[in-house]
């Protein structure tokens, strides 16, 4: 399936890509070819397969549901670009 | 031979028997990391972290309490999260991160009193197989075409952990394998690679590319080496829920040598079309070899091989997608500056727009476009179904008696830096080709170095195992080794 200009622009938008109007055909391009490469996959009769969701068969292992550890307010902000008063801190987002 | 280039088993011994301190083994990695900056292999080093790893190592040797790892030197890659140290995934988009905590893979092996020289080259993300997207430029391999100085690729993801290790910079690496990334580079540079079993190693503090394909593993100048390390790397964490919660067999103690009666299966799917005729002869006599040492050798089939690459290139970007969502510029790493007026979603587009490289962005906007509302079913589920055929064609051989998988471990030696740079990107993917089915069945796989190409280049097979069976099957690929007796070094040149 060919990907087309706006699909691409919507593409990059859903993924939080900023790309700019010219590079878009080249997106588009390249996404196509890689979707057709995906396309061999309709070849593959898959009727009454269910979908691998597990890699290995294993129940995921229960525990309490408590507190293991916490109070690391200095380490969490250490990495951010902008933290202020123990916040991190973004643009503002509501009017 | 200086003390760099000495396998991880020659060290132990020499360590335990105090014919050289763990200061000096060390001090010798270092000269040769100094003198290897052409490789562009380690991109941050950790000369002091070393030296007082070391120097800790000194003294639990000299108590006579330490384990095998104790005191050898590693490269770790870029993709673990080593506490205090930048741990960027080779991304702009985490420059300047440096994690509060150590992944459980790195704390493994300190706690076995491993020594960690500093970060190595990688491709951004681990999206990669010629270490070429890395921010930190091209990672160069140690190999060379007879007689060219053309500059070759090291094979990605993990191309600094494969040209550390050939060039004798470090002793062993750490790498990850999501779709072939620790086999192909061993394969390029004529060392040992392992990827274990799904669930053998913890993920925990290793950035994710997809999560239900990503395996660490050692990556080493032998097979017993392997043996060594992966001890040292494996077994159940709480803090990584897919960590299977197994006992970890005595890996090194399964070398025996002995491989009589084991069925190794050779699987016709493998022939692909226009294989260069020496890896078809290779592959030939890695057969010869093991009928040769006793085992048996049947002719299997894996029918849905065809269809690994394109169910790989829907299931990992669509887990990529995911899992790169959290770079937003909020927690850590990169944050564009933004214009007046700029919103959070102008934040965060900007953002990944100038942190992430192009193949990274291209496998993000994949992984979209195939979990987008509409084509979920039509991509997603379809491959995740096709994933379920291919390893169901697993299960039915090991079923039937088969111990072991050979195959050729790439479709061609190390290429050229630059020479992919303007195919179509699905071309570079079929590097892959031989190593994605075992991500996506979640089995243990292994490269050993067997021969040279016409032009002087490292070629490797790849066997792979039953789940779980990485002790039997580090076993085949030792006898593998030893009748291929592979002994080639990359001539020095830089």
């Amino acid at each position: 399936m060919a990907i087309d200009i706006d699909t691409a622009r919507k593409v990059a938008k859903l993924a939080r890509i900023r790309v700019e109007e010219a590079d878009l055909p080249k997106l588009a391009g390249q996404l196509s070819g890689i979707l057709g490469f995906m396309e061999q996959l309709n070849e593959v009769d898959v009727s009454g397969v269910e979908p691998m969701t597990s890699v290995t068969p294993m129940r995921l292992k229960r525990r309490a549901d408590e507190v293991t550890d916490g109070n690391m307010q200095a380490q969490v902000l250490k990495n951010a670009p902008d933290a202020r008063e123990g916040f991190f801190a973004v643009p503002k987002v509501v009017e | 031979m200086s003390a760099n280039s000495w396998t991880i088993s020659a060290a132990r011994d020499a360590l335990r028997k105090g014919e050289i301190s763990a200061v000096d083994l060390t001090m010798s990695c270092l000269t040769a990391i100094d003198a290897g900056d052409a490789l562009n292999a380690f991109v941050h080093k950790t000369p002091e972290i070393a030296l007082e790893q070391a120097r800790a190592a000194d003294a639990r040797l000299a108590s006579g309490e330490a384990p095998a790892m104790c005191g050898i030197p590693l490269g770790i890659k870029d993709l673990f999260c080593t506490k205090g140290v930048p741990s960027q995934a080779a991304s702009n988009i985490l420059k300047g991160f440096k994690p509060e905590y150590e992944s459980t893979v790195t704390s493994k092996l300190f706690e076995a009193g491993a020594v960690m020289l500093g970060k190595l080259n990688m491709d951004e993300f681990a999206m990669g197989s010629s270490n070429e997207t890395a921010c930190y430029g091209n990672a160069v391999s140690p190999w060379r075409r007879k007689g060219s100085d053309v500059a070759l690729t090291p094979g990605g993801s993990s191309g600094g952990s494969a040209a550390a290790v050939a060039a004798d910079l470090c002793l062993a690496a750490t790498g990850t394998d999501t779709g072939g990334s620790i086999r192909q580079p061993a394969a390029f540079t004529g060392i040992v690679g392992i990827k274990p079993t799904y669930g053998r190693v913890s993920r925990w503090g290793v950035v994710a590319f997809a999560s239900s394909l990503d395996q660490a593993g050692p990556m080493t100048k032998s097979v017993r080496d392997a043996a060594i390390m992966l001890q040292a790397m494996a077994g159940h964490d709480p803090k990584d829920s897919t960590s299977a919660d197994l006992p970890v067999p005595d890996f090194e103690a399964a070398l025996t040598g002995d491989i009589r009666g084991k069925v190794i299966g050779i699987p016709k799917e493998y022939r692909m079309d226009g294989m260069p005729e020496e890896i078809e002869a290779l592959w030939q006599r890695g057969i010869e070899m093991l009928k040769d040492a006793g085992a048996v050798v049947r002719d299997i089939s894996l029918p849905h091989t065809q269809y690994a690459l394109p169910a790989y290139y829907v299931i990992a970007p669509a887990e990529a997608s995911s899992n790169l969502a959290r770079y937003d510029g909020v927690r850590y790493g990169h944050r564009a500056k933004l214009s007046h007026g700029d919103g959070v979603t102008e934040m965060y587009e900007k953002t990944r727009a100038e942190g992430f490289g192009p193949e990274v962005q291209r496998r993000i906007m994949v992984g979209t476009y195939v979990l987008s509302a509409g084509f979920y079913d039509a991509y997603y589920n379809r491959a995740r179904k096709v994933r379920a055929l291919i390893k169901r064609d697993f299960d039915t051989v090991f079923a039937e008696g088969v111990d072991a998988i050979l195959t050729p471990a790439t479709p061609s030696a190390a290429f050229g830096l630059g020479e992919m740079a303007d195919v179509d990107p699905v071309k570079m993917y079929l590097n892959d080709v031989f190593t994605v089915t075992v991500n996506l069945a979640g089995l243990p796989g292994i490269s050993v170095p067997v021969g040279l190409d016409h032009q002087g280049l490292p070629l490797g097979l790849q066997l792979i195992g039953r789940p779980w069976e990485e002790a039997p099957l580090l076993n085949y690929a030792h006898v593998l080794e030893s009748r291929a007796g592979f002994v080639a070094k990359a001539e020095k040149w830089w």
